[in-house]
């Protein structure tokens, strides 16, 4: 699966880390992440288990989590979104359902734009809750 | 006649932990078109958990839930774990048993919980009574182990919090023995009931295809013929040192789903009896006092699927970054192809069968158009179900006459 994964993507991967039997972390560019999601999901057939998205001092970060059942390993996807002013990046939402949900929550909670995305509207936070205004970004706090 | 009505469900019910909105588009009795809403509840925990320092946070996300109350903090003690290497290399042989024991113990009482609720929505309030009778002893083992019946504080990075005493062994496996008769009177009750099987059978259809792309997971996906099971596919606690079988149903239906959940009750059993002879002395606690900077993800198998958490440390004494992903979230998406083209009598079955903790069918207005427009209770919902249920049983008795 790794050398599968190595062989299709090529240069498009940046940080190839294998932290653990079980736990596989690399990093494509923003730009490729659909075409990433769609030939693990689509062609590979991992179960996207979820993503997660983090605010860190140097940029937006996205992990995308597939889990490959069968052998029990775990391929988290890592995307870097330099601009935290206007945070883009495509939506995977139009290749399967499943991340619809996930990726409204990232955006209401951290304020990343998923171009393409069908329904992006709020997802947990109150109808009130300011807008511009994103609980996971630390801009607050030391 | 395109005569669409819109049947709000939801949002909230006080006594149950997930509020959900559901609003049915329905054209007669079909439904067309669901719309969820959620966020009820939204408790912003994972922004809590970067102020709460790593021995704090698994009485936080024990919190997230009171009927899987194991799974989070478990799924939590995990990712620190991967972390730190792996669970088995930190933690001591003997915490293992009794965090696998803790597992199991909340998937029996939680699916029949479970059951109980499906059998009241159908109208079968004996199955309702008798799941929580029997529920009731599954939760006083919880209180001899952990000193409560909810929210166990049983785990932490590196271990457990409390031994299982020796002298408490014979009364937990007498309570085990007690139990599988019960057992073997729901299967009977469910499998074999003409009744339940018209009802349930052909409801709430999730196609292999659909479970795919709507990424749900455990019994939900295991129902839609997925063999997955995080227990077996990357094996945590002692799961790879004892027999035990995945269940897996090919229909999807709420049939399936129900099966399923029955069946994985006689494997838990099995599983905690294989703990309990199995499990060595020695010590519970590595006592692990510094997290270093890294990431770590942790999965559990919950009663309802798989439970995610995702930590990330910089080596302080507070992760920087949460990530929790409880199954409903992907599995409650997923009712919106499950109730569409059913009826609104099969919708509440349906949108229960994910079992996402879901009961909020307290009010409920029923539209039609703007001009005209009803107040019912969930209680309503519930009598159409009933409905429902009553009339099959005659179309069998009629048939057999």
């Amino acid at each position: 699966m790794r050398d599968k994964i190595k062989e299709k993507l090529g240069s498009k991967i940046k940080d190839w880390k294998e932290q653990s039997a079980r736990r596989v972390y690399f990093t494509v560019d923003k730009k490729d992440i659909v075409e990433t999601v769609k030939f693990l999901f689509r062609d590979l057939g991992m179960r996207f288990s979820i993503a997660s998205g983090s605010d860190t001092p140097e940029a937006l970060e996205i992990l995308y989590h597939f889990s490959n059942d069968p052998s029990g390993e775990f391929y988290s996807v890592r995307v870097f979104i330099e601009d935290k002013n206007n945070p883009e990046i495509d939506s995977i939402t139009p290749l399967f359902p499943g991340a619809e949900w996930i990726e409204r929550e990232m955006w209401e909670l951290i304020g990343i734009k998923f171009k393409g995305h069908p329904n992006l509207k709020r997802l947990l936070l109150a109808d009130e809750w300011p807008e511009g205004e994103y609980p996971l970004r630390h801009k607050n706090e030391p | 006649m395109s005569h669409k009505v819109i049947v709000p469900i939801g949002p909230y019910h006080p006594l149950q932990e997930e509020p959900e909105f559901f609003q049915l588009y329905v054209e007669g009795e079909k439904v067309v078109d669901i719309d969820i809403i959620i966020g009820y509840n939204h408790r912003g925990i994972e922004k809590l958990a970067e102020a709460k320092h790593f021995d704090q946070v698994p009485y936080l996300v024990e919190r997230i839930c009171g009927i899987c109350s194991s799974s989070h903090p478990y799924a939590y003690v995990l990712a620190v774990e991967d972390l730190l290497g792996t669970e088995a290399n930190v933690v001591p042989e003997r915490a293992l048993y009794i965090r696998t024991i803790i597992d199991e113990l909340q998937r029996i009482h939680s699916h029949l919980l479970w059951l109980g609720l499906a059998g009241h929505f159908i109208g079968y309030n004996t199955v309702w009574m008798w799941a929580w009778k029997y529920r009731e002893p599954v939760l006083d083992m919880f209180e001899m182990i952990t000193g409560n019946r909810n929210n166990y504080a049983m785990f932490k990075v590196g271990g457990v919090r409390r031994d299982i005493k020796d002298e408490d062994v014979p009364f937990l496996k007498k309570t085990l023995d007690e139990l599988v008769p019960a057992l073997d009177m729901f299967k009977g009750a469910v499998m074999d009931d003409p009744v339940i099987q018209a009802r349930l059978k052909k409801v709430g259809v999730l196609t292999k295809q659909q479970a795919i792309d709507w990424c749900v997971v455990g019994p939900t996906a295991r129902a839609s013929g997925l063999n997955m099971d995080v227990r077996r596919d990357e094996p945590y606690g002692v799961f790879d040192r004892v027999d035990w079988n995945v269940i897996v149903e090919k229909d999807g239906d709420v049939f399936a789903k129900t099966v399923v959940r029955v069946l994985e009750m006689y494997e838990s059993v099995s599983i905690i009896r294989q703990c309990l002879s199995k499990m060595p002395k020695g010590e519970i606690d590595a006592n692990i006092k510094d997290i270093p900077p890294g990431e770590g993800i942790g999965r559990v198998e919950a009663p309802r699927w798989e439970c995610f958490h995702y930590i990330k440390s910089d080596g302080t004494n507070r992760p920087i970054r949460h990530k929790i992903r409880a199954p409903s979230f992907m599995n409650v998406a997923s009712d919106k192809v499950a109730a569409v083209g059913g009826t609104i009598s099969d919708a509440t079955l349906t949108l229960a069968a994910v079992d996402p903790c879901y009961c909020c069918t307290e009010r409920v207005e029923v539209i039609r158009k703007s001009d005209d427009k009803k107040i019912m209770n969930g209680w309503d919902l519930i009598k159409l179900s009933h409905e429902k249920t009553n009339k099959v049983k005659e179309e069998l008795l009629n048939g057999r006459a």
